[in-house]
């Protein structure tokens, strides 16, 4: 039996985490570096998972599979497309940076506290939530899935309640009731989706008998199960509502810029960079690749929904006052990109969406972990609290620059590539669609400009005189993600060689076919 | 040779690089640095051109492939880089008038301590603008057309502390924004129409789809040109622009960038050859654009924003005479290539008047400056000159071509162009000399600075008065060297093909017709501004002039229906989605869960036992799971 690669890299961080917690009171620091070499193993592990990936290979590979619970037929099944490796190593790659960023947000306050260890808890939940998001990105058996899109809530539930962020307006006594309010909000929305999907999850059993991904398709595939219209569409509902509860797909997106608001900002990157894609990759393997049918049934609904989300995400983003809701607002248009992508059921479409998924993971990241250090700096979230740090932090601002021109989707950074990939399929597809996405893009300029504008130009505010600029530990942080984004818009094809073949496969799944250019068409 | 092109970008591209993220150590040699790169980018470019030119005509375009770009099912972008004769045009252009700038630049941004960042955006702008000129599709094209308006808003918001040049700034960036919306859309149709977008496949094969696809993808090319050409309804962001330091007017705002999108739609000329509808709008465009922006220029103050309404007029010239199809498209870049000479010196000599005069803009408050700047005097005439269509200068040559290319339209369409053609050159003929005469004539009107500091105009520096003698040289001998034996028309014509069109009226008539014009517009303006003394303190104006002081009025507008319209929108969307979305997914969720009780204790403080309570169900739940596989 080879070495089981995929258990190996969601166990590392699991195994991280539990040896963080387990660290001295006093050896904060040590716990912290505990914590990053972890997440650097994993790195290396996601790393080598993706050298071995053959991208002309079969589907699903690296796999492994264990029985689990056999009266039920659950197993231990494991195993990567392009796509789910993708995600992987994104988030492998994102939580170094997260750590790195949030090495000060945990210190305790008190000093002398000995019995509370937060800064040990911090990042023993971060690398937690790390294993479960790895596993279930590679998980090819639905309970499994399952089990883990459920537990992932519970410690984000603790990093967003019980690790504010310290800039906040008001007194401490309401920001500790925000921050529970928003924790709150995120795991009743969540759970309730995760409901909704458990019963879906035991309908699919009753009809399919088994909960293998591989099984279930490949029986779809030669006919030997069928569904109903009316159970297909109803187990397909199960699964969507609860993914899209995690994208976040409007309207059930109002707990995002809340848990963002409130959390720390590292957290924020969690949530948005990598948990929520959670939702949108199970989308894209389960709902098109079990219920094929039932999504293209779907599909107008959707993509209304995703352009709602879209325009809807952009011009809220742009009547934010507060830094990190604007951001999350922003987030919500981009997911509106993503769902577009993987319901416009075309090559360029999909590939697009994962390619948007990875990109804006990135991108998020740069612009929000940027938008933590200048925050942290000056203790207000408000955007009309700042003014003029260009002239005190350029580095900082050209930073946060970049990051900002990242998430309206400059070309030669690497979101332009899968924002026009993504109209570009969804306009194929339904023209009117792809055009109204593109006021997408207008949207995008304002509100990243006009935070721009209010926060690094114009005179220097008094309480903005003195700001340091970006310090060593930021830059590490900073830069290598900003490179990744250079990189990634100018030569995107390592990571379109792994999606494509990925993409080809749901798109037989859903047996959709490109439409035709029209001239080729006619010859 | 063809692996020269990448050089090309390259050089300037690695200047931007090393200059942003050098550092301070690179403060001392940073302008220098960033000018022999430019510079270096203008041998390359002399080079290819050499070696164009020992080819036969038709056999001149070069192609070079770099790397497969965007690899997807269905999908082919390349960094693909092709070089024929317009784009060589493009380059020679570009490189030459950006260098000149850059030299320029040395001696005005001299007191400046940001000045390393500031020929870091000018090599990027020069690198950007490259990139899209010598695209060999349209979406590598984009890369640049996007480039150009990020290093266009670093640019005009380069002295960022100063509210007015920040807001400038983006204000550039969203309009062109609107512009590159028709990009993406034209791109797009290309794609599904051809299942390509690159020029040659695409260029091809227009023969092969209908009218009605052509004319759309069309439209969506010129909203794209509208933007980056500062071109009517997306014009009003070109006037603003004008906060960043001049050199960058001159290069971006004049010369170059602004000119983009003459270059889009004399590229596409296929389609819009195929396309009558989509030409008859591009032509109404240009027309409406030449007027506006010449009203706007008389009634300006400031010097540099009388130029900056004289560019969109004399954009519109081009786009007009590129609506003409294979009537104008040569003549087009023609006036394209003598405006960028003139029009980059009469700015560097704008930027030379204020280096001299504590940077006052206002013209009312300068007045007699050709005893102290003699230099600046002789250049910014000679451009002047040229820009009025003085017989001989360059302006002369390259304008009666369009105004005949108008008249040759044919028909009453013809007829009526060719009166808006020969109207506008009367305006400009005005607008210019009032100019002249207010900055170099007439008394002194000169008012000491915020800080109480009285002028003292003074001659600029070398590194200032050389660009702007060359500059003046290109906008003397231009014209006449492209018309000698119809050089420039043999060399354009195997890409932009021409024809002759149906002219009512000769050429000669033309001529004489824009002679007397043009001495109508400098003799109306010499008995405004030259026999009577110019007061310091505006009049009041007439109605018309008082809304060509305020642009005709386009902030006004924009003001009331976009800015206002949208911050309500996006005000009460706010109020919306807290009050409105989210309490009617709590409250679905609440009546379907029976969750409103624990939704009320949450809020009484009981969130944390609550949540726990949560937990244990989830920790159960997966506890079970786990004995189960034991069992």
């Amino acid at each position: 039996m080879s070495f089981p690669l995929l258990t190996a890299t969601a166990a590392l961080p699991a195994i991280g985490a539990v040896a963080t917690a387990a660290v001295p009171a006093a050896r904060r620091t040590a716990a912290k570096w505990l914590a990053l070499a972890f997440s650097l193993g994993t790195l290396v592990l996601a790393g080598i998972a993706l050298a071995r990936f053959e991208p002309g290979g079969s589907r699903y590979q690296l796999t492994e599979s264990h029985a689990w619970i056999k009266d039920f037929g659950v197993r231990y099944e494991l195993g990567v497309d392009g796509i789910g490796l993708a995600l992987m190593a994104l988030t492998a790659l994102l939580i170094p940076f997260v750590i790195l960023a949030g090495w000060h947000d945990a210190d305790p306050l008190e000093t002398n506290s000995s019995r509370w260890r937060p800064t040990q808890g911090f990042f023993a939940l971060i690398l937690m939530v790390e294993a479960m998001v790895v596993l279930s990105f590679v998980a090819t058996d639905v309970f499994l899935f399952y089990i883990l899109f459920e537990a992932m809530l519970i410690p984000m539930y603790f990093l967003i309640g019980g690790f504010g962020d310290r800039a906040h307006s008001g007194s401490d006594e309401n920001a500790a009731a925000q921050r529970s309010y928003a924790a709150v909000k995120f795991l009743l929305y969540n759970l309730v989706g995760g409901l909704i999907m458990l019963a879906a999850v035991i309908g699919l059993y009753v009809v399919a008998g088994t909960f293998s991904l591989s099984e279930i398709a490949a029986a779809r595939a030669d006919g030997s199960l069928t569904m109903a219209t009316s159970t297909e569409r109803w187990l397909f509902l199960g699964f969507f509502f609860a993914f899209a509860v995690k994208a976040p797909l409007w309207p059930l997106h109002t707990w995002l810029p809340n848990a963002m608001g409130e959390a720390t900002t590292p957290v924020a990157v969690l949530i948005t960079a990598v948990v929520d894609k959670v939702g949108t990759f199970a989308m894209l393997r389960f709902c098109l690749q079990l219920f094929p049918e039932a999504s293209k049934w779907a599909t107008p609904v959707v993509l209304v929904l995703a352009l709602i989300s879209i325009i809807y995400g952009a011009l809220l983003a742009v009547g934010q006052r507060d830094i990190k809701r604007l951001i999350a607002y922003a987030s919500i248009s981009h997911f509106g990109f993503i769902i577009l992508g993987i319901f416009a059921m075309t090559s360029q479409g999909q590939s697009g969406a994962t390619l948007y998924m990875v990109n804006h993971g990135i991108s998020t990241a740069a612009l929000m972990l940027v938008a933590g250090f200048l925050i942290t700096r000056r203790g207000s979230r408000l955007i009309a609290d700042y003014g003029g740090v260009q002239k005190v932090a350029p580095v900082l601002a050209g930073t946060f620059l970049i990051g900002g021109l990242a998430t309206l989707s400059l070309p030669g950074l690497a979101p332009f590539v899968s924002e026009f990939l993504v109209l570009v399929g969804a306009f194929a597809a339904y023209p009117a669609v792809g055009i109204i996405a593109t006021t997408g893009i207008v949207l995008a300029a304002i509100y990243v400009l006009v935070l721009y504008q209010r926060t690094m130009t114009g005179p220097v505010k008094a309480e903005v005189q003195g700001m340091a600029d970006l310090k060593v530990r930021e830059l590490v942080v900073v830069v290598p993600l900003i490179a990744l984004l250079i990189f990634l818009g100018v030569y995107p094809k390592p990571l379109t060689e792994i999606v494509n073949p990925a993409v080809q496969h749901t798109m037989s799944d859903v047996q959709k076919k490109d439409p035709q250019p029209e001239v080729e068409a006619a010859k | 040779m063809e692996n020269l092109i990448a050089l090309l970008v390259a050089a300037p591209l690695l200047g931007a690089v090393v200059l942003l993220c050098g550092g301070r150590r690179l403060d001392r040699v940073g302008h220098w640095l960033g000018t022999a790169l430019a510079g270096a980018s203008f041998v390359v470019a002399v080079v290819l051109f050499t070696d164009m030119l020992g080819r036969s005509a038709d056999d001149r375009a070069l192609h070079q492939k770099l790397f497969s770009w965007i690899p997807v099912e269905g999908f082919q972008a390349d960094v693909a880089f092709q070089l024929d004769q317009l784009s060589m045009t493009f380059v020679l252009l570009i490189t030459s008038v950006g260098t000149l700038i850059h030299i320029y630049s040395i001696g005005y941004m001299e007191h400046d301590e940001r000045r390393r960042r500031f020929f870091g955006y000018l090599n990027l702008f020069v690198a950007a603008m490259l990139i899209l000129v010598i695209a060999d599709n349209y979406l590598l094209l984009y890369v640049g057309w996007e480039g150009v308006g990020l290093a266009s808003y670093l640019l005009i918001g380069f002295w960022q502390h100063k509210p007015s040049a920040a807001t400038a700034a983006k204000k550039a960036f969203l309009v062109n924004r609107v512009g590159d919306m028709g990009l993406s859309i034209a791109i797009m149709l290309m794609f599904t129409t051809f299942g390509t977008f690159a020029f040659g496949p695409v260029l091809e094969a227009t023969g092969e789809t209908s009218e009605g696809k052509l004319t759309a993808i069309g439209l969506m090319l010129l909203l794209a040109a509208c933007g980056k050409s500062a071109q009517v309804p997306l014009q009003s962001w070109l006037g603003d622009a004008m906060e960043g330091p001049t050199p960058v007017s001159a290069l971006i705002h004049a010369a170059t960038m602004v000119t983009a999108g003459v270059y889009l739609i004399v590229r596409s000329g296929a389609i819009f050859n195929g396309a009558p509808d989509a030409q008859l709008v591009v032509v109404v465009v240009g027309a409406v654009t030449l007027l506006f922006g010449a009203i706007v220029g008389c009634a300006k103050d400031d010097i540099k924003k009388a130029l900056a309404g004289s560019t969109m007029s004399q954009i519109g010239y081009m786009i007009l005479a590129a609506g003409l199809g294979p009537i104008g498209y040569v003549f087009a870049i023609m006036h394209l290539v003598t405006h960028g000479f003139f029009k980059a010196g009469l700015f560097l000599g704008a930027g030379s008047v204020m280096h001299g005069m504590n940077d006052e803009v206002d013209m009312r408050r300068y007045g007699g400056l050709r005893k102290y700047m003699p230099v600046t005097f002789v250049t910014f005439g000679l451009g002047y000159l040229a820009i009025i269509g003085f017989p001989g200068l360059s302006g002369f040559f390259s304008k009666d071509k369009i105004i005949e290319a108008a008249f040759a339209k044919g028909g009453t369409e013809g007829w009526i162009l060719g009166a808006v053609t020969l109207l506008g050159a009367a305006i400009t003929a005005f607008y210019m000399t009032r100019v002249m005469l207010m900055t170099f004539f007439g008394e002194k009107r000169w008012q000491p600075d915020a800080e109480g500091h009285d002028p003292h105009p003074h001659e600029s520096p070398k590194s200032m008065t050389i660009p702007m003698i060359v500059l003046a040289f290109g906008s003397v001998f231009a014209g006449g060297f492209f018309s000698i034996g119809d050089r420039f028309l043999h060399w354009l014509e195997p890409v932009t093909g021409h024809s002759h069109g149906d002219a009512p009226v000769s050429a000669t008539t033309v001529t004489a017709a824009t002679m007397v014009v043009l001495v109508i517009g400098v003799a109306v303006a010499w008995v405004m501004y030259g026999r009577k003394a110019v007061p310091a303190v505006a009049p009041r104006g007439s109605l018309l002039t008082r809304a060509a002081r305020r642009d005709l009025l386009q902030d006004d507008f924009n003001h009331v229906v976009l800015v206002r319209g949208g911050e309500h929108l996006t005000r009460s969307l706010v109020y919306v989605d807290h009050s409105l979305v989210d309490g009617v997914v709590n409250g679905t969720a609440a009546s379907m869960g029976g969750l409103s009780g624990r939704l009320r204790k949450l809020q009484n403080g009981y969130a944390r036992t609550y949540a726990v309570s949560m937990f244990g169900g989830t920790a159960v739940l997966i506890a079970a799971t786990l004995l189960m596989r034991a069992v």
